[in-house]
This record gives C-alpha cells, structure tokens and sequence, in this order.
C-alpha cells in the first residue's frame, strides 16, 4: 500500500512539533525516517497512528484521502505500529496478545483461542518468525516479543508497519534478524517505515531515507550516501563521529569488583560472580543488553544495593567499600552518572545551580557550616554553566525545563567537579542530542587522559567502541569476556548474546 | 532463531517456614500435650433419611495426626521450593483447612461435632465474604482497587432489610441492595476512572460514609419502630429435590437459601468470564496493561467502570445475604469487617474467583468454629477464640501469599496520553 503524508503540522502550544511534513513511502519499500531524539519522528507517526490529530494537511492511503480519530480507524485502514515499549500484557500468551481487540469468539463471546493459535502459527511460519503461540510473553526474550508485536500488526492485515526505534532494546543479531524479517515483509509488499536515529542500521536495511530535523524534512538521501553526510544532515552542522584518542596509559588498579553477587527488586539474582578491576587513566566498558545485571551492578559499586553473598567484595583504590554507606563511597573519590537521569540524576523542579550542589550539600564550598552559601553557589553555577557548553537561559532555569543532551551535561558537570578518581557512566548520551553526544564523549576521554578510572556501561555498542580501552560483556548477570577495545562487532554482539569465544 | 529461556526465580522461602511453625505448633499443643478424650463427629442428623454412625476419635490421636500431616505438606512444599517450583495454593488451603480441623478435635474433645451443621454454616458464613471478593476481583482484576467493598456489604444489608419490610417482598430487597451497592461503587468507579482519584482514599471515605448513613438512618428512623422497617424474616430454605438427602453433601450444600446458591453460580459464571470469554481477556488486559488495551481499540475507562459497578452488584447481594440470608434484621455495623476479610481473600486467592473462594470458606469455617466452640468450650476464654478468624487472616496474608502477584496495574489510574 502506498502512503502519502502531505503538508503535516502538528503544533504543541507554541512548540512546532511538525511543520507541514511531506513523506511519500510506496508500496514494498523500507522507508526510513532519520532524526535525532526530538526532531518530530514520533509525534508525526503518532498523527499518522491516530493517536494526535494534525492541525493542517493530509493523509492519503493509495492516493485516497483518509482520517483517523483513533488507532482503531487506523488500524482498520492497514496501518499497524511497533512502539518503541511493546503494547503486550506479559502475562498473557502470544496467542491471547494478538487476539486481544480482536478476538475471534463464537456467537456467545466465548474466545476461540484455537483460532488465535493458528493465525499465530500461519504468520510465523510464512515470514519464519518462529514463536510458539502458548508461550506466556514474559517468558519470551526482548526479541521475540518484538516479532509478537508485528504478528500482531500483521493479525490485523496490516499493509504500512510502522517500526519506531525498533533495535533500540535488540542485540545485533536479534537486529540483524529484524532486519531479515522487514526485508522478508517488504518483499511481500507491506510498506515499512522505520523510524530511527541509528545512522548504520539505515544504511544497511532502507530504500530510501527522510531526515527530519527540528520538526522539518531536511532532505532525502540514499542508502548509499556516506555516513559522515547523514550525520550532518540529521544534526544540521558537521559533527565527529569519532573520538580522538591517544592509546591509554594504564595505572594503579582504583576499582576493584571481586566476585560480586547482587540481587534485582524482584529477589532475583541480577550479577552473579562478576569480577573485574578498572585502572587510573583507562575506560573500562560493560557492554551488553539492557536488563543483563548492568543497572544492579552499578547500584552495587555506589552502594545503593546490597550485595548478596558472603563472597563478593568491591574495593576502591585498595580499600573494601563492602556495606558502607553511598556517602562514605562518594567521599573516596567515586563520580556517579545514573543511567535514568530524570529519575535519578536530577530533581527536575530544582535549579541547574541547586542541583550542581547536591553531592556536596554538607561540605565546602557550597555549605558555609550553617547552611547554603548562596553567593558562592551561584558563582560556581555560573561557571559550570559555561564550562560544559549547558545551553540555558540562566543556572537558576529548573532543570527539568532543560533538553535530554543539556540535563546531562548538568550532571556531568556535578559529577565531574569534584575531586574524583573513579568515575561510574551509565548510559551517558542516551536520549541525547548527537551534538551532545560528541561533547560529552570527549569529556570522558579528557577525564580518562587525566588519569582517573573510567567504567562506562553502555548498550550502545557504537559508544563502547568509540570510548573503551577494554570491554567487559554482560550477559545474564554474568561477564562473558573481557575483550580488546579492537574487538571486532560480530565477536561481541556474540558474546552479547552469551557465546563465550 | 533466539531460543526461549526461563529467568532464575527464587522462590519465597516464608511459606514453608511459616506452615513449618504452625505444623509443630498443632503437633505439639494438640498432638502431643492434647487430651485424650474422645471427639465424636456426628456425621447425619436425626432426621435425615439416610444415617450412618457417629465417628469417634481420641482428641491427641487427630491432633497428632493432623499435625504429621501438615508437617508432610510442609516437607514437600519445603522440596519444592528448594526445587524452585512454586507451590500450589491449594496447598495453603488445604493446609488451613487441616489445621481447622486439628484446632476443632482440640476444643471438641469430650464432646460431638455436628460435621453438617458446621459445614454448612460455614458456607452460610462465608456467602457475604465470597460475594464481597467477587466484587473485589473484578475491580481490581481492571485495575480498581476496591477498599469500599466493607460499605457495599453494609449498605447492601440495610436496604436489602429495609426494603423487603417496607415492601414485605424480599426479592424486591435484594434487588435494591444490589442496586444501592453498585451505584455505591459508581461513586467509586467514577472518582478513580475519571477523576483518577486516590482510590484507597476514596475507599476509606466511602466506608465512613456507608456506616454515618446506616448507623444515621438506623438510629434515627429504623429503631423507632422495628416491626415496620427492619424485620423482613429470612428467605426460605430451598430443598433441592433427592440431592438434598444424600447425607453431609446435601445438608450443607442443597439445603439452602437462594443467597448461597447464587453466591455459588456467580463464582462459576466469573471464573467462565474472566478466563473464556472477549470480555474477560478485555477486563485483564485492561487491568494489566491498560496502554496496550487502549492502542488496540479497548476503551480503557469503560471498561473499568463498569466492571467495578456490576462488581458492586454481587457486594450488595453480599450484604443481602447478611440480612435476609441469615439473621433476619439490620443491626448497626453488622458487616465488622467482612469486607476487609474479603480483601484479603482476594489477594490470598491470587485475584482468581475459585481460590478465591476457597478462601473465603475457611473463613467461614474459622467463624463458625468460633461460635461453636464458644458453647461447647466454655473453658477456654472466649476471647481468645473470638480471635481465631483474624490470626487466620494474619497469617494468610503474611505467610502464605508469597510471591503472588496483582494485577500490572492495580489501582493506577489510567491517563491517556
């Protein structure tokens, strides 16, 4: 089915989240939307979804106009989407998730769950989706759900399958076999719009790309176009994808994981027997999928979990932090980039200066021994403020009123002032503009050149690359490897996926 | 392509500590130190057709045995968890059921149990609590966290007394106090659906406001003249024709009043509902994922008000039950925390209508135990048996739910975005 989006505008009070957008996917075609977080993509495909109504232009399917006041219209016109959260109920089947809203029952309403498993079947055997109909959804890996979602749209006839981020949560095989299945839907002649922010996957699997850039279609391009060109259409300026960097000089081990076990919220064990040292003046990566035990470790290290065994011990620059308090951890030297930072990096309704302060509320120099030294707060705000590029209109802005990439700096910019000597990033550029990314990249580098101890966790396998020295892959709580920064991709989306090499 | 695997989950060790402790309790109290005079459970009526001998036991003879039996279920519970499998609820129930039973041959010793006439006021009992948990699995079941269901019950008994009085038609009072509780969990529904209020706070005030009514219009108005508003009589007993003469099943279970025979037809048309039908995929996808509901085209807010109103039906026949099911008149704050005891059967039933049941008829087996003992016991303090209902309810809920797990999103309001 051809689609057709003509003139799209979408406004948000004054926000302009689409202006008069024009996006044209013919029938088989891998159509790719391309910007960065913010740019439009999504509000545009929840217009298209019936999720938002446009304030002005069109939508026309095979060149006839359509509207849509809800999913359900268009759903019904042939329009089905894999959000970037999976709409499953965890505790149902596969085969009761892609009845549900439409169920085939018999005359009296009772569900003839028989006939939800054999179109489940039909499906995947004909695309080779391979998912067991009676398997409950939370049991399935992030992977298969995924495919769930798209036997789902492919339930309901769908002609125009709109992917959003859709690797975003994958392995690269379990993306490499998406990519399999969409060229596989293509090919049968279902339209695809994958919307993503992933330059490398773009080129790998679209017809022909869109770039989106503030609410506007920049341009079109081809697959084949250079990387470096898709770059600085998407961020409107020339960026480095790469990070300069001189080889590491390693020294004196500062963080040491020794046999580590620690339990999630659900009582299950989420690291188990982790060991590894990070070294002054060396990035030491964790890579690997989200939920594989990163997220626990991390808490372990700043003593915001308790570990589990008796066994395990972590040790800063020589001396056991096992059971001390976050505080008596931050006061060896430890910096702390959590993964969340709107939940747990930032207090939105508190000022960028207010929150620069918050690691060092009780000391000098933002505490005079009585109370807030406001004079000095403000200054050293101020500072900060132009030290690492945070783009506001003063530091005493909310920094919830602050951009993904800008929120971050802030963070960085707390974390990174003090006297530190291990530094802990969870996730540090996701949801960050790429012109972001590039700045605070290079502040870890600079970080790691003055010879602290660097752990990074990333499910970026793009940044890991980009930063680490070394690389330790995660995989179901436990270290697969600890490999070379020279790795090559193939070998650690492996090991991603728990083959020991 | 990708294999599936299942995640490493630890089992709750609580339960089999918690049965452990109550098994060497029983075997011990009961068992060991018990006396050894004679239980005599009198299996059929004088005046039944069919009789069969009384059944004699010594008390320390069942106490111990009793208490070897639920150390055994304990051993295999303890195996399974060891083993990671998650044990069965029945075996909770069972489990208290025996230790009943044990407690029973305890206060009974020297003296004859009436097995049907127990059993049969325990399902009596237990009508208002069953129906008050139906009510509660259904809202919460969408997402509703119903703490309200108390008021329902309380509200349901008084009108559903008032009204067959005023009208001297008892059908017509049961109708208006399921009516009167379902608009009772309108209110509820509408506050939590569309204004997404807090909802365990507009529970907590409902109930306040369902005892000012009653507790206002029974002092004020009802006890003026109780012939002439609060004495509507009990329904009559059904005698299910031959079923009823098949000896303790038939007592207990087809010698009843309407109340009891629908509570027992409404468990079975919700647990058909709610786990066979569109409409009860609907509800627990709603109650699960309301987010995922909506993108497939279920209207979420519908959904839950409706199921939470119609809950408040089957509470409002609960609260007849109390009434014209069993006593015979209103009297002020009658449901004392019935429907509390009801919430926690919910969730000690896993939010399913059958355990859920199952629950709910060993409270009343703890509540006529209660009375019973009382009068054949009278050395035991009765305040300490008057307690026996709320220790099972403690225990319960502490020990045994273990890992169970509600709906996703239980007493979330649903913002659409």
């Amino acid at each position: 089915m051809k689609l057709e989006l003509k003139g799209i505008t979408k406004k948000f009070g004054a926000l302009v989240a689409n202006d008069s957008i024009d996006l044209v996917v013919e029938s088989g075609e891998i159509h790719s939307l391309l910007g960065e977080n913010g740019a439009g993509k999504s509000t545009l495909m929840n217009v298209l979804y019936g999720l938002y109504k446009a304030d002005q232009g069109q939508i026309l399917l095979d060149d006839k106009p359509v509207d849509f006041s809800g999913p359900g219209d268009a759903m019904a016109a042939g329009i089905g989407m894999v959000h970037q959260h999976f709409m499953l109920i965890p505790v149902f089947t596969v085969a009761e998730n892609v009845a549900l809203g439409h169920e085939p029952t018999n005359k009296l309403g009772v569900l003839d769950l028989e006939a939800a498993r054999a179109l489940v079947r039909k499906i995947s055997d004909r695309f080779g989706f391979d998912v067991d109909p009676d398997a409950l959804v939370e049991d399935l890996p992030v992977g298969v759900q995924q495919r769930v979602e798209i036997i789902k749209s492919l339930a309901r006839d769908a002609k125009v399958l709109v992917l959003d981020e859709p690797t975003a949560v994958l392995t690269p095989q379990e993306t490499d076999e998406l990519m399999e299945i969409m060229r596989g839907l293509a090919k049968s002649g279902t339209s695809i719009v994958f919307i993503t922010h992933k330059l490398r996957e773009v080129k790998a699997v679209a017809d022909k790309i869109t770039v989106i850039r503030q609410g506007r279609v920049v341009g079109q391009a081809k697959p084949s176009a250079e990387t470096k060109e898709l770059a600085s259409m998407m961020v409107g300026r020339d960026v480095g994808l790469t990070v300069e960097k001189k080889l590491a000089d390693p020294g004196k081990v500062v963080l040491k994981v020794d046999n580590l076990s620690v339990l999630d919220d659900r009582d299950q064990r989420a690291v188990n027997n982790v060991s590894f040292d990070v070294r002054a003046g060396e990035i030491l990566a964790i890579a690997g999928v989200q939920g594989n035990g990163q997220t626990e470790l991390a808490e372990a290290i700043l003593g915001l979990r308790a570990l589990h065994s008796d066994t395990g011990d972590i040790s800063i620059s020589g001396t056991s932090v096992r059971g001390k308090s976050v505080r008596t951890i931050l006061e060896k030297g430890v910096g702390y980039v959590p993964e969340d930072r709107q939940k747990n990096g930032l207090i939105s309704e508190f000022s960028i200066a207010e929150n620069l302060m918050l690691n060092g509320s009780f000391t000098k120099p933002f505490s005079n021994g009585l109370g807030i030294a406001f004079a000095t707060r403000n200054r050293l705000a101020e500072e900060r403020v132009k030290e690492f590029d945070v783009r506001a209109t003063s530091a005493q802005t909310p920094a919830g009123k602050l951009s993904g990439g800008n929120q971050q700096k802030v963070v960085l910019a707390r974390e990174l002032s003090r006297e530190v000597e291990l530094l802990v990033v969870s996730q540090p550029t996701r949801g960050v503009d790429v012109g972001s990314v590039e700045f605070i990249h290079k502040r870890l580098v600079d970080e790691r050149n003055s010879g602290k101890a660097v752990l990074l966790i990333s499910t970026e396998l793009d940044e890991v690359l980009a930063l680490a020295d070394r690389i330790a892959v995660m995989y179901r709580g436990q270290i697969v490897g600890i490999v070379d920064a020279k790795t090559d991709r193939a070998k650690l989306g492996q090991m991603m996926a728990g083959v020991t090499v | 392509m990708s294999t599936e695997t299942k995640k490493e989950v630890r089992e709750s060790r609580k339960t089999p500590v918690v049965m452990g402790s109550l098994a060497t309790v029983i075997l011990f109290f009961f068992g060991i130190l018990g006396k050894p005079a004679t239980v005599s459970f009198e299996l059929t009526g004088v005046r039944e057709l069919v009789q069969l001998p009384n059944l004699d036991v010594p008390s320390n003879l069942l106490g111990t045995s009793a208490g070897v039996l639920l150390l055994a279920i304990t051993g295999f519970v303890a195996w399974q968890v060891r083993k990671n499998i998650r044990p069965s609820i029945w075996f909770s129930l069972v489990f208290g059921a025996i230790a009943l039973v044990a407690l029973l041959g305890w206060l009974a010793a020297g003296a004859v149990v009436p097995v049907a006439f127990i059993l049969g006021s325990a399902l009596v009992l237990a009508v208002p609590i069953i129906l008050g948990a139906m009510a509660g699995v259904m809202s919460e079941r969408v997402g509703v966290v119903n703490i309200a269901i108390e008021g329902q019950l309380l509200t349901g008994a008084f009108v559903a007394s008032v009204v067959s009085t005023l009208t001297g038609n008892q059908i017509i009072g049961i109708l208006s106090a399921m009516i009167t509780a379902a608009l009772f969990s309108a209110v509820l529904a509408v506050f939590a659906v569309r204004f997404m209020a807090q909802q365990i706070i507009v529970g907590v005030v409902l109930n306040v406001l369902a005892i000012g009514i009653t507790n206002f219009l029974y002092q004020q108005w009802v006890t003026e003249d109780e012939s002439a508003t609060n004495s509507p009589g009990t329904l009559p007993i059904i005698h299910v024709p031959f079923l009823s003469d098949i000896p303790i099943v038939g007592p207990v279970l087809f010698q009843n009043r309407i109340t009891v025979f629908l509570a027992i037809g409404i468990v079975v048309v919700l647990w058909f509902v709610l786990f066979k039908t569109k409409l009860g995929l609907r509800a627990r996808a709603v109650g699960e994922n309301p987010l995922a509901a909506d993108t497939v085209g279920i209207n979420v807010s519908r959904t839950r008000f409706w199921w939470v109103t119609v809950g408040g039906l089957l509470a409002g026949l609960g609260g007849a039950a109390l009434t014209i099911g069993s006593s015979g008149s209103f009297g002020r704050e009658m449901s004392g925390g019935l429907g509390f005891i009801a919430l926690a059967v919910v969730i000690l039933g896993r939010w399913h209508p059958g355990y859920a049941t199952a629950a709910a008829l060993l409270f009343g087996f703890s509540i006529i135990l209660r009375i019973w003992a009382n009068q054949v016991s009278p050395g035991i303090p009765t305040s300490f048996i008057t307690m026996v209902p709320y220790i099972v309810t403690i225990i319960a809920v502490v020990g045994f739910v273990g890992r169970s797990r509600p709906p996703a999103a239980d007493g979330i309001p649903y913002v659409k975005g």
